[in-house]
């Protein structure tokens, strides 16, 4: 199977807001799919239709084989969701908050998975301690962490790194990206067109209900060449003072 | 079709086990569940008791199953208010998105209620036998309370349900068990209802608290029950099947 999400006519509404006016889409096996959008152009709607948390009012969307509204649990066997608002349990510890989904999803050795994530998230030291008083990056990470257990052909992330410091931001980019080398297909939405750019195989970018580019980041470059130029320009520039800043100080 | 394989019971444990882990890491909770009708029942006994007229008997002995029942109603609330932070927050989304039986989630609160409830009905009841309650119920007796009490919590848990789970807001989601814990008072709970002006008597004989309690009270006391016995697990089933369907209707429409 080439074509891990495959979306065709997609169509939602709320009450009379038209959300999403005809998506297709297409992801490839084992690529980074960056969805960009600002504020309000349906991306989260689009993800939480992919997961089966949402019904679309026409069109259809498949994912990893199978068709999301015919059969969803087919769908959420094969799927992993880190949503755009973190939902970790707050009176669980970062540990038990992975054992719990480990356990959940029912894998043997769900302490030794839960052990693995916290070394792999930096997050070990903090694994006793209540999720509830984790900063807000570690409680991202511990979150992105839940959705990786149990291995899932496709994980969607809503606006993986919204609220993450640089350093956080390039811990989340690392481990997006090991996962696409492992043969996972990573579908995200970020406002950033730098995140895109650092991590997307393929970028589309979804504006009032309708996709108005899809392509490779070449492709995307060659029909904006100004106004992107610039922002790639800024944006490493601050990072990279911030970073060596931060860096100098150790 | 495919056959899909859910675990809808041990899914249902995991959840148990989290809204238990959630139970016991704020005792704070536990406490104030109890604290409260323990306290009522202080101030009945000790400060209004000598001057209640209730028959013969002790009046820790008739007060008993009204406190149970405030307690139920005040404990109930804290499910209401786990469900809206888990609606809230995003964890039955999480949930739902993965390969877990839908029904689990919802359950998992349904029993962690049903226990920390039977925690806080022992606590007062043993804190009651230090106040000279005594029963002469035997262990049939004691059996058909504890019946009674776990359907009346069940009720008042998927009442409790439908609140978290379609409030607005955290005050909504809790709002619900004021009422409930005030019920007890228009009932025989604490004063026989003859000595009521009659518009109030008529709402307190007929309303589901009086009918449980005067229940709970002769089965403690090894009284016959009578009909009052099948008023009141009319009511609460009735309360429970109804609550119920419109609970679930909520978690489906609401996570
Ligand atoms: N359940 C809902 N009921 C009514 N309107 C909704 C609902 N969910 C989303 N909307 C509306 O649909 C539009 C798209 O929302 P969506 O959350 O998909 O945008 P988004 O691209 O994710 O935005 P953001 O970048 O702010 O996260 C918004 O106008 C939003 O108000
Ligand atoms: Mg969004």
């Amino acid at each position: 199977m080439k074509q891990m999400i495959q979306i065709q006519g997609l169509q939602k509404s709320f009450k009379n807001l038209n959300v999403l006016k005809g998506v297709d889409l297409a992801v490839e096996k084992g690529s980074i799919f960056a969805l960009l959008g600002s504020n309000g152009a349906g991306k989260t709607t689009l993800i939480r239709i992919l997961a089966t948390l949402l019904p679309s009012d026409s069109g259809s969307a498949s994912v990893a084989g199978s068709d999301v509204s015919v059969d969803p649990d087919r769908v959420r066997r094969a799927i992993s969701l880190t949503g755009q608002f973190t939902a970790v349990d707050d009176v669980l510890t970062g540990r038990e908050n992975l054992v719990l989904i480990a356990k959940l999803r029912h894998l043997p050795q769900p302490q030794r998975i839960a052990d693995e994530l916290l070394e792999r998230f930096n997050l070990t030291e903090a694994a006793n301690r209540r999720a509830g008083t984790y900063s807000g990056g570690m409680r991202r990470r511990l979150d992105i962490a839940m959705s990786l257990i149990g291995n899932p052909e496709v994980i969607f992330l809503d606006e993986p790194t919204t609220g993450l410091d640089p350093e956080g931001r390039i811990e989340v980019w690392n481990t997006i990206k090991a996962l696409a080398n492992s043969g996972t297909t990573v579908f995200l939405t970020t406002q950033h067109l730098e995140e895109a750019e650092q991590l997307a195989d393929h970028i589309a970018i979804l504006h009032e209900g309708k996709i108005i580019a899809n392509g490779t980041l070449d492709a995307l470059k060659r029909l904006f060449p100004p106004a992107k130029d610039e922002y790639v320009l800024k944006q490493p520039t601050l990072e990279e003072i911030f970073l060596s800043i931060v860096g100098g100080k150790e | 079709m495919n056959v899909t394989r859910t675990h809808p019971f041990s899914d249902m444990f995991v959840m148990l086990g989290r809204s238990m882990r959630h139970i016991f890491r704020s005792m704070d909770t536990i406490i104030t569940v109890a604290v409260m009708p323990i306290a009522m029942m202080l101030l009945f006994v000790y400060v209004f008791g000598g001057a209640m007229q209730v028959g013969n008997g002790r009046y820790v002995d008739y007060l008993l199953p009204g406190i149970l029942l405030i307690a139920i109603a005040n404990g109930v609330g804290y499910t209401a208010y786990r469900l809206f932070l888990d609606k809230q927050r995003g964890i039955f989304e999480r949930f739902r998105s993965m390969p877990v039986a839908r029904s689990a989630g919802l359950w998992g609160h349904v029993l962690s209620s049903l226990v920390s409830n039977a925690i806080t009905v022992v606590v007062i009841v043993l804190v009651a036998l230090l106040m000279g309650f005594r029963s002469s119920a035997g262990a049939l007796g004691w059996l058909a309370v504890a019946g009674i009490l776990i359907l009346f919590t069940l009720a008042l848990t998927w009442l409790a349900a439908i609140a978290g789970l379609s409030a607005k807001s955290m005050d909504g989601a809790i709002a619900f068990s004021y009422p409930l814990v005030f019920l007890p008072f228009i009932s025989s709970a604490f004063v026989p209802t003859e000595t009521m002006p009659s518009v109030v008597r008529a709402f307190a004989q007929y309303q589901p608290v009086t009918s449980i309690v005067n229940s709970v009270r002769a089965l403690l006391s090894g009284n016959p029950v009578g009909s009052e016995l099948w008023i009141a697990l009319a009511w609460c089933l009735g309360i429970m099947i109804v609550a119920y369907l419109f609970a679930v209707r909520a978690y489906q429409k609401n996570t």
